[in-house]
């Protein structure tokens, strides 16, 4: 047989082969037997040292094609067949991604919306120069009553509905606060100068500026009223705070916290025994739909209580009334919550009901701040 | 408290308007509460006839009527008032009609089988009054089918105002009308309460006060007047009309006359029967004494109680209700009036102690004018005789009034320095003087004396507030309160930040935040370690709010049995609230509580394609834990960890976390045992943690954090197996292997455990991973069998172990 059919076989035989070949791993067994070491070109190539000169030149150049023209052809077919299997690996990775997820733990816990209120009204007044003082849910007579001014046997003692304790191992007659109010006197009086314990709040010298959240009780309970509630009490002691600088505070803060342009605000003179001057005071509000809209139309809706703190008050805390002067405000945490977020029935506040929960709360990375804006 | 427009009318000489007068109420500080044209909301009920009442076959208590409203045809209606009778005229609403008393519309229905076409009212449906024994009875010659307001004239304007404990002067019409006149909204007009002649000698002579000096003693003075020969019987229209009108039912003259002042004139009065008198009354206390009051119930009176009393008995407690016995009646010939002023704080108490609320207590413990005492009972006798005749006798008085007399020092700097308004002197003079404040001096000092209606009055502020609340406190001019420090400083101490954290990181973990109530049941308060008597309610509202909560797990687990009963199985909760310890203020702590039931696991609960759902267990909680004392900066590894469960946890899955003597957390599932007991369903796992027992973060010179050491070294790991005692933990094991080289061993972690008969009975594998990191060089294979040396040494003598191979 001539060089030439030769050469033509092989090609026609590695072709077929190459063509052939599955996967690489028979593709490289072709390449091993026709390149390798005991492959067909190589054999063919080594033939070339046996030849004479004159044959050498033309069977070279042959030879050498066929072994760049198979290796060309195998190194395409390796190409195919890799991205051949590449398509295989992907077609058998495909998976349904319409499968729902495990919602992430933060799409699920909330926080429940006292608590975002609390955040919020501290990012307003901590904006005002205000910090947050504390006291304990189980007071003395002497801190909720005598100190704020209520004399024994007042008839503004018995409104308050108070829950009495047992006498315990002290001897102390005891009431669960029925306002935040006594935090003021713990606040402004030196006997509270190194509290008996960390959370409440060390009696300071004025200027005073705080406001004191926390829970409250009185023994009443009906859709608007429950055995606990939540109140913030604000308390502002100097020497020249009045009246005019509590209604700035109020009106400030009742913008910012409503999210509103504007609000108007209707102060009452009123009662109670630990401020004098006295007031109540009403926001207007459009009341003809199903949520309460502040800021807007004709309807007025109690929502503070407030006055400048009672000189007797101010004595009983031992400053001189004529020297120091100063405005405090209470308000209930859970109806400004009801009021802002439209939630119905105050009772459900404390049920724990996890789908009351997860409507009603807040998301946990929902942080009120002034700079973010107060709610998303 | 009611009254109308032309009750006011008689006190106050004005041509306002009702919307004016509303305004200048709430100004002025007398909430308007509702302002009601009556004739207006009443205007759809009829007068009716009760043709036939007959008994509901299908029920005891009602009846079916027939009823004549006028239209021509009977109406079927069902009542279920007593007094529903054949013959009876009375007040009807058509189906369609609003019925203000129990704020809903009347439509046509079926009541146990019988058609009922609309309603037969009482005064309370109609908010005329209180009473709702039964329907209205009017008299027998009443029209059919005309508007009821028509018929019974209820055509006035009724105010009602809600009165502030302090401003017991504004408990009658005339006290509200000096303060609308001191605004500038008319004048005021004054009655005639001159001294009216007597005809002769009293028949009943001063009441005597016996009283021993250490008694309470409520009476002050005691004014009273014998009226001989009246003629009682029902009050004439206009008074009937005015009384219904603020909801009080008329009864007859006398009873009347003493309504007319006590809401008049804020002055109660009490009248009595003379000729029902047994013997000379007397003012003294009681004696435990049995009193049958005017409300038809029975008080038992005690040492504490003034009583006006004659030979038989009490006859009145005083300044609170009167009795039966003595009670005015249609027949009665000859009254005897009282008008008394009374201790304000003994009043209250006694009211507190007997739970009567009456007018006269009412007013009575909010101070009542002494002065008014004997103009009142002139007051009264001037009505007895217009209205019923008679012959006055001479005032039997005994007791003295105590009056105030104070007179407070009033610069009218005084309302600039706390109010920041301006007032000219000739408008604050103008106020005080027509609220009944005598002045003197000039502006810059003036002498004030306060009027004997306003004990409320004692010092400067007080003055300051009558000024402010006529000239309006929405005149007041804002002014921004000026700042102490540009920039805010931090608001927040650390346990108050710390509360923030953990509800922030707490709800990053998937669970709900709950607020549950501070007190909780007895038992369950026993059960989590409290129920101590100083923590105990002594007037709880309900049985299961009875004991300050010594755990916030109750509340929790409470709320876990509600919502598995709404279906809601797998939960997630937390609570961050205050715990009660002890009843002293250092017993009240923070605790961040949390809870998850079923299969509310970190991932997702219920049933997934990605995996089974695994019930929730220790590990779950300890993580909560874990992730909380993260977020609040201290690493759980690092803090001392004992094997030791909660009182409420499962005694081999629960742990105690420490740092010194202080517990700081308890985490672990719920003992079995006590989920049965407390119904709850399933594995619950929870944790609590104390925040208030977290040691205090120290206080750092500078914010700067420590150097960050970041070797050029490639760690390297060795694992190791051991087989050890089943009781000895895996934190004793990597505490020791820790401790072998402190300086090159950066971690250890548990890779496996796994327990087995090959290993051993009552044996388990522990297999570690240590990770070494070289500091300075590459560590030769020598240093790393040295290291690897001292950990199984390490291990080996802690655990009584053997290394596996």
């Amino acid at each position: 047989m001539s060089l030439e059919n030769q050469i033509d076989t092989l090609r026609a035989e590695l072709s077929a082969a190459i063509a052939a070949a599955g996967d690489e791993a028979a593709l490289d067994a072709v390449r091993v037997a026709a390149l390798g070491k005991k492959g067909s070109v190589s054999a063919l190539l080594a033939s070339l040292g046996a030849m004479a000169p004159e044959e050498r030149k033309s069977a070279g150049p042959a030879i050498n094609g066929l072994k760049v023209e198979i290796a060309g052809l195998i190194e395409a077919k390796s190409t195919e067949l890799k991205s051949a299997a590449l398509d295989a690996r992907l077609k058998a990775e495909t998976v349904d991604i319409t499968l729902p997820l495990q919602s992430a733990p933060t799409a699920r816990g909330r926080i429940h919306p006292i608590s975002q209120t609390i955040d919020e009204i501290t990012a307003i007044f901590s904006d005002m120069g205000f910090s947050i003082a504390e006291g304990p849910d189980i007071e003395t007579d002497y801190f909720n009553f005598t100190a704020l001014n209520f004399p024994e046997g007042h008839p503004a003692r018995e409104m308050h509905d108070t829950f009495f304790m047992k006498t315990g191992a002290d001897g102390v007659k005891k009431v669960l606060r029925t306002h935040t109010s006594p935090v003021q006197m713990r606040v402004m009086q030196k006997t509270n100068e190194k509290p008996a314990a960390n959370y409440i709040t060390p009696a300071m010298d004025p200027p005073i500026r705080v406001v004191m959240p926390g829970r409250t009780y009185r023994n009443d309970s009906d859709q608007t009223h429950t055995p606990m509630f939540h109140q913030v009490e604000g308390l502002v002691i100097d020497k020249s705070s009045h009246i005019g600088q509590l209604r700035w505070v109020l009106e400030e803060f009742l913008k910012a916290y409503f999210e509103v342009p504007n609000v108007t605000l209707r102060f009452r003179p009123s009662f109670f025994p630990f401020t004098e001057p006295s007031m109540e005071v009403d926001v207007q509000c459009d009341r003809s739909g199903s949520e309460v809209k502040i800021g807007e139309g004709s309807d007025w809706l109690e929502i503070l209580g407030c006055g400048m703190v009672h000189p007797n008050v101010i004595r009983n805390a031992g400053l001189d009334p004529d020297v120091y002067q100063g405005f405090a405000w209470g308000m209930g945490i859970d109806r400004i919550a009801m009021l802002k977020y439209g939630m119905p029935d105050l009772r459900a506040f404390f049920d724990a009901d996890q789908r009351w929960l997860d409507h009603y709360g807040f998301r946990p990375l929902d942080l009120p701040t002034l700079f973010g804006g107060l709610s998303s | 408290m009611k009254f109308t427009l032309e009750w006011l009318q008689d006190h106050l000489d004005t041509d306002a308007s009702v919307d004016e007068i509303s305004t200048t109420l709430t100004t002025v500080g007398l909430e308007v509460e509702s302002v009601e044209n009556q004739g207006k909301a009443l205007s759809a009920f009829v007068t009716a006839h009760i043709v036939s009442a007959e008994q509901h076959p299908n029920a005891d208590k009602l009846r079916v009527c027939k009823v004549d409203a006028g239209t021509g045809e009977l109406i079927d209606v069902v009542c279920g008032a007593p007094n529903a009778r054949t013959g009876l005229k009375t007040v009807f609403a058509f189906p369609g009609t609003y019925i203000p008393g129990k704020d809903m519309t009347i439509g046509k229905g079926n009541i146990r089988g019988q058609v009922s076409n609309g309603m037969l009212c009482s005064n309370a449906e109609l908010e005329l009054s209180n009473d709702h024994d039964g329907i209205i009875e009017l008299p027998a010659d009443a029209p059919i089918g005309v508007k009821f307001v028509d018929y019974a004239e209820i055509n006035g304007v009724v105010f009602d105002i809600s009165i502030t404990p302090n401003r017991g002067d504004a408990t009658g019409v005339y006290g509200v009308a000096r303060d609308l006149a001191a605004f500038g909204l008319g004048t005021l007009k004054t009655t005639d309460m001159s001294p009216v002649a007597s005809t002769g000698p009293s028949p009943i002579a001063a009441l005597p006060q016996q009283f021993s000096a250490d008694e309470p003693k409520a009476i002050r003075k005691f004014a009273g007047r014998y009226i001989k020969g009246i003629k009682n019987g029902p009050s004439p229209a206009w008074l009937q009309q005015r009384l219904r009108a603020v909801g009080l039912r008329p009864i007859n003259t006398i009873v009347d006359i003493t309504n007319l002042v006590s809401l008049g004139w804020g002055r109660p009065l009490h009248a009595y029967d003379a000729d029902k008198l047994n013997g000379q009354p007397v003012l003294r206390n009681a004696r435990n004494e049995a009193f049958d009051a005017l409300d038809n119930k029975i008080y038992t009176l005690d040492e504490t109680m003034t009583v006006i009393a004659d030979d038989t008995g009490p006859l009145c407690l005083g300044g609170i209700m009167g009795g039966i016995r003595s009670g005015v009646t249609d027949e009665t010939t000859n009254v005897f009036m009282e008008c008394a002023s009374w201790d304000p704080e003994l009043i209250a108490r006694t009211g507190r102690k007997t739970g009567i609320v009456s007018d006269a207590r009412y007013r009575l413990e909010r101070n009542v004018d002494p002065a008014l005492t004997e103009p009142g009972l002139e007051l009264a006798t001037r009505l007895v005789l217009e209205l019923c005749g008679g012959e006055p006798m001479q005032p039997a008085i005994s007791g003295e009034d105590v009056f105030a007399n104070t007179v407070v020092e009033f610069p009218l700097s005084e309302v600039k320095r706390l109010t920041g308004l301006e007032v000219e002197p000739m408008v604050a003079t103008a106020i005080l003087s027509r609220l009944g404040f005598q002045l003197s001096g000039k502006p810059e000092a003036f002498t004030v004396k306060v009027p004997s209606w306003r004990p409320d009055v004692t010092q400067k502020a007080d003055l300051v507030e009558e000024v402010m609340r006529m000239v309006g406190v929405d005149n007041v001019p804002l002014e921004p309160l000026p700042r102490l420090s540009h920039v805010a400083q931090r608001m927040l101490t650390s346990i108050q930040n710390r509360r923030r954290i953990a509800r922030r990181s707490l709800a990053a973990r998937g669970l709900d935040e709950a607020v549950t109530w501070s007190f909780i049941s007895h038992d369950e308060a026993t059960r989590f370690g409290g129920g101590s008597e100083g923590l105990q309610l002594a007037n709880a509202i309900a049985s299961d709010m009875t004991d300050m909560r010594p755990s916030l797990l109750p509340g929790l687990l409470a709320a876990a049995r509600r919502n598995a009963n709404r279906g809601t199985a797998d939960l997630a909760l937390f609570e961050v609230g205050q715990v009660f310890l002890s009843d002293a203020p250092d017993g009240q702590h923070t605790y961040a509580t949390g809870i998850r039931t079923g299969t509310a696991k970190l991932d997702g609960s219920g049933r997934h394609w990605s995996g089974k759902a695994e019930a929730v267990g220790v590990f779950d909680a300890k993580a909560d834990l874990a992730a909380v004392l993260d977020a609040l900066g201290y690493d759980i590894d690092k803090v001392q960890l004992f094997a030791e469960p909660a009182p409420w946890s499962h005694p081999g899955r629960g742990g105690r976390v420490a740092q010194g003597p202080k517990t700081l957390a308890w985490f672990g599932e719920l003992h079995p045992a006590w989920a049965a007991e407390l119904d709850i369903q399933g594995p619950v796992a929870a944790f609590e943690l104390d925040l208030d027992a977290l040691p205090e973060p120290r206080k750092k010179a500078t914010k700067t954090k420590p150097a960050l050491d970041l070797s050029a070294l490639m760690p390297l790991s060795r694992d190791f197996a051991f087989v050890v005692d089943k009781a000895i933990t895996a934190g004793a094991i990597l505490k020791a292997a820790r401790g072998a080289d402190k300086a090159l061993i950066k971690d250890v972690n548990v890779f496996d455990v796994f327990e087995g008969s090959h290993v051993g009975e009552g044996k388990k594998s522990v297999a570690i991973e240590v990770t070494i990191q070289p500091t300075d060089k590459t560590l030769t294979e020598e240093d790393i069998d040295k290291i690897s040396a001292a950990v199984i040494a390490a291990v080996t003598k802690t655990s009584g172990g053997v290394l596996r191979t």
